[in-house]
C-alpha cells in the first residue's frame, strides 16, 4: 500500500519535473530579478545597480502616456475584436451547415501560419499613402490619413487577435444544448430574448476567456503600434523595448514591467469572477 | 357532444429530406385528456410532438391547438408547454429563476409579486416548496422532473407536452412519478400528451393510448382495448408480452377461424379482419391466457425450461415439441402446490378468451393503417 503510494506519488513528480524545471528556469528567476531590479537603480553607464529605492515606481507618471495608451487600446481593442467576433463565432456554431463548419473554421486559422509581421507589413501598405489613400484619391476624396493613427491600431489589433477571440466563443457556443433554446422559445421568450438570456449568458465563459487571452496579449503589444501607429501611439511594450534596449534603463524598465504583470493579474481575477457569476458555472477554465 | 379538440392533426405528413418521419396523420385529442403516443423508436411520436410544440413544421396538413390553424406561428406563440427529454433546464438559474422564466416573457409584463406567488405556488405543487434558491445541479434527477414540470405548468397551458419525461429515472421513482403525473392532470384537468416507448408507462398512465409505427398510427383507444383487443399483429406484439404462433387458416366456424399449428394443433381464434382459407397467420397467445395443468390435459404438452418468480405471479417459458417456447403467466395465491419447477412436464390450456389471429405481413404491420380517420371522443 504504502510503497504504492510512494510511486504514484514519484511517478507524478517525475511527469510534472520538466514543465517545472521549464516554468523555474524562465519564468519564476527572471521574474524574480526583475522584481529586485525593480527596486534598484540604473548605473551610470545604463543596466543595473543594486539599491533599495522605490524611486523607479514613482517614476512611473513619467511613462503615463505609454500606460494611458495601452489602457486604453488594449480593452477597446479586445472589445472591437469581441463585436466582430461573436456573430463569426455564433455563425460558425449554431448557423453554418455541418459539413461547411470545419472548413470555415480552418479558414478563421489559417493566417495563423504567416507571421503576424508579414501580415501587418501588408496592412501598412494598405493603409499608407499608396494603398486605401490613393484609391480614395481617385474617387476624389483626398488627403486621408490612415496610417500612424489609433485607428489604423486599433485595425490592426483586431485584425490580428481576432481567431484568438473567435475559438473560445464558438467553443462555448457549441457546447450550448440546443434544447435550452428550444425550451426558451416554449416558454414564451422570443428569438431575441431568448438571445440574451440563455445563449448570451451560457457563452459569457468563452467571451471572458476570448477578452481575457486578447486583452492580456494587447497589455504587451509592441509589434502592431510600431509598424501601424508609426511611433505616434505609444504601448507600454514600445516602452518596455525602448528602456532595455536603447536608453538601458533596466530598472525603471523594470518597475514599468512588474506594474503591467500586476495589472493583468486584476483583469484576469475580474474576467474569471464575473464570468463565473453570470453563467452559474462551478469553474471556469481561462485557456 | 363534440368538443373542439384541444390538439388536432389533419392529414399531416412530415418528411426529411427523404425520409417520412410522419405520414398522413388525423387525430383529434378531447379536453382533459392523458393520451399517450407510444411506438418505438423512430416511429414517429417525437416528431408529432414536436409539430404540436412549434420545433418542426409539418410538411403536409395542419396542426390546430383549441380549433386554431398552428401554421407558421412560433414555439413561443403557442398556448402549449413542454417537459423536455432530460428537462433542459437552465444550468446558470436556480431553480426559482427557471420556474418563473415563461412568466417574465409575458407582455404585458406580470408584477414581479404575482410572478412570485406563482412560482411559490407551482414549485408547491411539485412538493418543492423551499427549493427555490438551489442551483439545478445540487437536484436529483427526479427533483429536476419536478422543476421541469413546475417550469411548464406555471404558464397555466392549454395542453401540456411530455417528451420521454421518467425516462432518466430509476424504477421506483419512475412508478411514483407515473402515479404524481396522473394526479397533476386530473388535479389541473388539462390535455397532457406523452410521448414514451415504454407501453407500461402508456398503459399505466393515460386515458388514451395512440399506437403508431413506421409514421402513421396503427392503433387508437382505451389501455384495455389496446391490451385486449390489439388491431394488428405489431400492437399485439409491442404492446405487453405475448406468444405469437404461425400456422394457416384450417376453416371457419362463425365469427372464429380454425388455425391450424406447425405441430397439427388446431385452435380456434378470433379475427380482426376476413382471412382466407390456407391463409398463413400469427395466433397471438397472452401468458396470462394461458393456464397450466399437470399433464394429460390441454391442447399443448410441454416441458418448463425455465420459471421467472414474481410473487403473487411467476412467468414459465415452457418448452413445447413442433411449436416451440411458450410464455404462460400463472397465479400461485391458492397455495405453493401449483409452482412448477423446471424439467416438469406440463399441460398447457387457455384460461380466458380467445386467442387472436392475425395475417402475417412482412414489415409486422407498418403497412397497415386501420382506419383513414381517427377520432376519440370522451
Amino acid at each position: 500500500m504504502r510503497g504504492n503510494v510512494l510511486r504514484k506519488n514519484l511517478l507524478t513528480a517525475m511527469l510534472l519535473a520538466p514543465a517545472t524545471a521549464w516554468l523555474v528556469v524562465f519564468l519564476v528567476l527572471p521574474f524574480i530579478a526583475i522584481a529586485v531590479f525593480s527596486v534598484g537603480e540604473r548605473a551610470p553607464e545604463g543596466g543595473y545597480q543594486a539599491a533599495f529605492t522605490l524611486a523607479q515606481y514613482a517614476n512611473l507618471p513619467a511613462r503615463a502616456t505609454a500606460f494611458w495608451n495601452t489602457m486604453v487600446l488594449a480593452p477597446v481593442g479586445a472589445l472591437a475584436c469581441l463585436l466582430v467576433a461573436y456573430p463569426v463565432a455564433y455563425y460558425l456554431a449554431l448557423l453554418a451547415p455541418q459539413r461547411w463548419r470545419l472548413i470555415l473554421l480552418a479558414l478563421v486559422v489559417i493566417p495563423f501560419w504567416t507571421s503576424l509581421l508579414m501580415r501587418t507589413y501588408a496592412w501598412m501598405y494598405i493603409l499608407g499613402g499608396r494603398g486605401i489613400p490613393a484609391l480614395l484619391a481617385l474617387a476624389g476624396i483626398e488627403d486621408v490619413r490612415l496610417i500612424n493613427t489609433p485607428g489604423a491600431v486599433l485595425l490592426g489589433i483586431v485584425y490580428g487577435y481576432l481567431p484568438l477571440m473567435i475559438l473560445p466563443i464558438y467553443v462555448s457556443l457549441e457546447r450550448l444544448d440546443r434544447r435550452l433554446l428550444e425550451a426558451s422559445a416554449d416558454l414564451g421568450a422570443t428569438p431575441l430574448a431568448t438571445f440574451l438570456g440563455v445563449t448570451l449568458k451560457l457563452s459569457l465563459p468563452g467571451v471572458m476567456t476570448g477578452f481575457s487571452l486578447v486583452m492580456i496579449l494587447l497589455l504587451g503589444e509592441y509589434l502592431i503600434p510600431t509598424l501601424l501607429g508609426g511611433g505616434k501611439v505609444f504601448f507600454i511594450g514600445n516602452a518596455l523595448v525602448d528602456l532595455f534596449l536603447q536608453s538601458r534603463n533596466w530598472p525603471f524598465g523594470s518597475a514599468i514591467a512588474i506594474t503591467l504583470v500586476l495589472v493583468s493579474v486584476v483583469v484576469l481575477i475580474a474576467a474569471n469572477r464575473i464570468s463565473t457569476r453570470v453563467s452559474g458555472a462551478r469553474r471556469v477554465d481561462l485557456i | 357532444m363534440t368538443a373542439v379538440p384541444d390538439i388536432e392533426f389533419r392529414g399531416v405528413t412530415k418528411r426529411y429530406g427523404a425520409v417520412t418521419a410522419v405520414s398522413g396523420i388525423d387525430l383529434a385529442v378531447p379536453p382533459s385528456a392523458f393520451v399517450a403516443l407510444l411506438g418505438p423508436s423512430g416511429c414517429g411520436k417525437t416528431t408529432c410532438l414536436r409539430m404540436i410544440g412549434g420545433f418542426e413544421q409539418p410538411s403536409e396538413g395542419q396542426v390546430f391547438i383549441r380549433g386554431q390553424d398552428m401554421a407558421g406561428t412560433p414555439p413561443y406563440r403557442r398556448p402549449v408547454n413542454m417537459v423536455f427529454q432530460q428537462y433542459a433546464l437552465f444550468p446558470h438559474l436556480n431553480v426559482e429563476d427557471n420556474v418563473a422564466y415563461g412568466l417574465r416573457q409575458a407582455r404585458p409584463r406580470l408584477a414581479s409579486r404575482e410572478i412570485g406567488q406563482r412560482v411559490g405556488e407551482a414549485l408547491e405543487m411539485v412538493r418543492l416548496a423551499g427549493y427555490g434558491r438551489r442551483k439545478i445541479h445540487e437536484l436529483s434527477g427526479g427533483q429536476q422532473q419536478r422543476v421541469a414540470l413546475a417550469r411548464a405548468l406555471v404558464n397555466k397551458p392549454a395542453v401540456l407536452l411530455l417528451d420521454e419525461p421518467l425516462a432518466a429515472l430509476d424504477k421506483k421513482l419512475r412508478t411514483d412519478m407515473q402515479i404524481e403525473l396522473q394526479n397533476l392532470q386530473r388535479d389541473i384537468g388539462i390535455t397532457f400528451v406523452l410521448v414514451t416507448h415504454d407501453q407500461e408507462e402508456a398503459l399505466s398512465m393515460s386515458d388514451f393510448v395512440c399506437v403508431m409505427n413506421g409514421g402513421r398510427i396503427v392503433q387508437l383507444g382505451q389501455p384495455s382495448e389496446i391490451y385486449d383487443e390489439p388491431a394488428d399483429l405489431f400492437v399485439a406484439d409491442f404492446v405487453g408480452k405475448t406468444n405469437l404462433l404461425s400456422g394457416k387458416v384450417a376453416g371457419h366456424s362463425g365469427d372464429l377461424v380454425d388455425v391450424a399449428l406447425a405441430d397439427g394443433t388446431v385452435i380456434a381464434a378470433r379475427k380482426r379482419t376476413a382471412l382466407r382459407q390456407g391463409e398463413t397467420v400469427s395466433v397471438s397467445l397472452r401468458p396470462e391466457s394461458l393456464s397450466l395443468g399437470a399433464a394429460e390435459s390441454g391442447p399443448f404438452k410441454g416441458i418448463v425450461r425455465n420459471r421467472i418468480f414474481l410473487g403473487s405471479t411467476a412467468e414459465y417459458a415452457i418448452e413445447v415439441q413442433g411449436i416451440g417456447t411458450l410464455l404462460a403467466k400463472a397465479d400461485h395465491l391458492i397455495g405453493h402446490g401449483n409452482l412448477f419447477k423446471p424439467g416438469e412436464p406440463v399441460a398447457i390450456g387457455f384460461a380466458t378468451g380467445t386467442p387472436l389471429a392475425f395475417p402475417e405481413t412482412k414489415n409486422n404491420g407498418t403497412n397497415q393503417r386501420v382506419s383513414k380517420h381517427v377520432e376519440i371522443i370522451s
